[in-house]
């Protein structure tokens, strides 16, 4: 499993450059790094968001492998059909088996709210395939609105701060927890900053004979308010505050992969973005303390989850 | 000589049996009343070894159709089978696959959309869809919806074509009604539909291709008008189909059916099912010189326009029976109505057609519904005048 960069950067991009992605934007970094740790031949499904608009515009294409897309809600099933028809083909004897791998990537949005009950299904009924959620907390395609991944305080189109609101008024799903739930081989939290670990979990994903989840954070520059070139900075700290631990359940064991060695309050992070400057403000300070409370209680939740 | 087995099937039964002897690549289904029948079997067949189909019984009917897109994109031949609101949670998909230009096969057996809810038969749900993209074929008895189903695979895979195929049965009255069914063997239905090659694959991991792109103002016109070139190719195509599964299976199938048209002064245009009930009254009219006809249309997408205004040329008076109301339009008719309305105003027709509504919701028709609309197109014919433009048959008002 162990990544070596010598032999990493020798692989042919599987993503090409050229593509329309926003400047600093985590979302192909993370598909460049998830693409280049597999090393089988694979098949890429994405939902309808900033992966799919960025990279196929007709007659223009970034995929340089086979690359589907259908419609927004439903990348799951989408790539659940692939995967049974090369399952059938393999199995009758009407194509080589090829050792592909099937892989379906989808915003927020399309993973945590509208494509939930798809992914679900596919999940159950135990399709060979990586999904991927790049969770940039926002549906940021269509111009940052609020979703069910959307922490507590931040200020998008559809929750924006005002006079009395201090933005989003509820915290966040524990989408991967709910996946975990499911009891598949493999579960994942992940982060770019911390690549290693990132591509490491993709080859687990691979490796595994069942479905597979990764649930990566997206740093989106446009919908979180900060300079493009700090991306990766932002990442790695949500990761050094424990807003976003990285940990995985293989097989229904959790392991926490990075302790942080002295964890930073996560008003660090916060004031990296101007999605939760108004949070700064006296009247809305208290909402700090109620965020730092939620990170707090889940991760205590998650040592505790990792050590039994 | 080909062989056949006649056996005792209801609509459903007999839709699951065309399936089998298909051996689609991969279904993916979903259950709903009155379709779960057609499910169920095949998955029967599925459990006994009788399909090599990779069988995926999804969480709903959208997911149904989202895994018939990524399948029939991977390369094979896919199926899957609804019904009412099943088509309708399809609907996003229903377009998707059209303009994919992916050959997916459905079975639908007709019932009425919610709401209120109701389980029985209508059109609402496959006439809803009309615009959808897909190619209509309705059945009126279970050994058409069989044949059609056959003949739907040809039809979709036609390298002119690449079009999905929706091949409709009413819902309880042929789907539950079992009936006397010629099935033919599984060999000469495996010649006739042939083997499928796609031009293109998702799995071909060697030249890969990027399969849905985001097309934009530049592009999506040109793709929508060859989409809708591709339809205009479908009816001889259609036909072909239907006369060679006619030579070799001893069926033959055209755009529609014509009963006791070659002399007839006035007609009736109906769907399925109800053809049965429209024969027998047409029948006895006859007997007592009346000169009434009737059009049984098989195809509805793409719409026989030509054909059925060359059909009707001589008629004086035109009644259409439809199953299903197309609210908001012209006097709140019908879609069957207005299609054919539009036809013979392009062919300079000046026959006087007046629409039906009827069996909504599952609701009986009976041949004296039938001889009441005879006995109203025979007042059309004389006076060459309209009453009513659009009436309702075995409403309570």
């Amino acid at each position: 499993m162990a990544i070596r960069l010598k032999e990493q950067s020798a692989k042919p991009e599987r993503l090409a450059s050229g593509h329309r992605f926003c400047a600093g934007c985590a979302e192909p970094i993370i598909i460049r790094q998830i693409l280049n740790a597999i090393d089988e031949p694979v098949v890429v499904g994405a939902a309808t968001g900033c992966t799919e608009i960025a990279t196929s515009m007709y007659p223009t294409t970034a995929w340089r492998v086979p690359w589907i897309h259908s419609a927004f809600e439903n990348v799951a099933s989408t790539i659940a059909g692939a995967e049974s028809m090369y399952r059938s083909l393999v199995r009758q004897g009407k194509m080589p088996d090829k050792n592909i791998r099937f892989v379906a990537i989808g915003g927020d949005g399309a993973t945590y709210d509208i494509g939930l009950q798809w992914l679900s299904g596919a999940l159950e009924r135990g399709h060979r395939f990586i999904y991927i959620c790049l969770d940039n907390e926002a549906y940021m395609n269509t111009g940052i609105q609020r979703s069910s991944a959307t922490p507590l305080g931040a200020s998008t189109t559809t929750s924006p701060a005002g006079e009395v609101r201090p933005g989003k008024q509820q915290w966040r799903k524990p989408l991967t927890e709910i996946i975990a739930a499911h009891h598949i081989p493999y579960v994942a939290q992940a982060s770019p900053s911390n690549w290693r670990d990132l591509m490491e979990k993709a080859r687990k994903a691979a490796a595994a004979d069942g479905p597979s989840f990764i649930n990566v954070l997206s740093d989106c520059n446009r919908g979180w308010r900060h300079s493009t070139e700090t991306s990766i900075e932002v990442t790695r700290l949500a990761v050094e505050t424990c807003y976003w631990p990285l940990y995985e359940v293989e097989n229904n064991v959790w392991k926490v992969n990075y302790k942080p060695r002295e964890k930073k309050p996560v008003e660090e992070w916060l004031k990296t973005q101007g999605r939760f400057r108004h949070l700064f403000q006296p009247q809305f300070r208290s909402v700090i303390d109620q965020i730092q409370a939620n990170v707090d209680r889940e991760w205590e939740i998650l040592l505790k989850k990792s050590e039994g | 000589m080909v062989m056949a087995t006649k056996v005792a099937l209801d609509g459903a039964h007999a839709v699951s049996e065309a399936m089998r002897q298909i051996d689609p690549d991969v279904v993916a289904a979903y259950p709903i009343t009155p379709q779960t029948a057609v499910v169920q079997r095949f998955s029967q067949f599925v459990a006994d070894g009788r399909v090599n189909t990779e069988f995926v019984a999804v969480e709903s009917e959208h997911a149904a159709m989202s895994a018939c897109v990524g399948a029939a994109a991977a390369g094979g031949r896919v199926m899957t089978a609804t019904a009412a609101n099943g088509l309708a949670l399809m609907w996003e998909m229903l377009y998707i696959a059209a303009s994919m230009r992916l050959p997916i096969v459905m079975p639908v057996v007709n019932r009425a959309l919610s709401g209120p809810l109701n389980i029985h038969c209508d059109h609402s749900d496959s006439m809803g869809a009309r615009d959808a993209g897909w190619i209509q074929l309705y059945s009126e008895t279970a050994q058409e919806a069989y044949d059609n189903t056959i003949q739907a695979i040809r039809i979709a895979e036609h390298a002119d074509l690449k079009l999905p195929v929706m091949v409709m049965q009413d819902g309880f009255i042929t789907g539950h009604g079992v009936e006397r069914v010629e099935v033919a063997d599984d060999k000469d239905v495996r010649e006739f539909i042939g083997k499928y090659a796609p031009e293109h694959s998702l799995l071909d991991i060697d030249n890969p291709k990027t399969f849905g792109a985001w097309d934009m103002y530049d592009y999506y016109f040109e793709h929508k008008r060859q989409q809708t070139d591709a339809f205009s190719k479908a009816m001889p195509i259609i036909t072909a189909v239907g006369k060679e599964f006619g030579s070799r299976f001893g069926r033959n199938y055209g755009i529609f059916d014509a009963f006791e048209m070659d002399d007839a002064e006035m007609a009736i245009i109906v769907l399925s099912s109800t053809a049965g009930t429209c024969r027998t009254v047409v029948r006895d009219m006859r007997k007592q010189g009346v000169k009434i006809g009737m059009l049984k249309l098989r195809v509805f997408r793409p719409f026989p326009a030509a054909e059925l205004a060359r059909a009707l040329s001589r008629v004086r008076a035109v009644a259409v029976l439809d199953r299903s109301i197309s609210f908001g339009a012209h006097e709140g008719a019908g879609p069957i109505f207005m299609e054919l309305c539009s036809a013979l105003f392009a062919a300079g027709s000046d026959a006087k057609v007046v629409d039906y509504i009827f069996g909504l919701g599952g609701r009986d028709i009976f041949p004296q519904h039938i001889e009441q609309v005879v006995h109203d197109l025979k007042e059309i014919a004389s006076s060459g005048k309209v009453k009513s433009q659009v009436s309702y048959l075995g409403l309570r008002e």
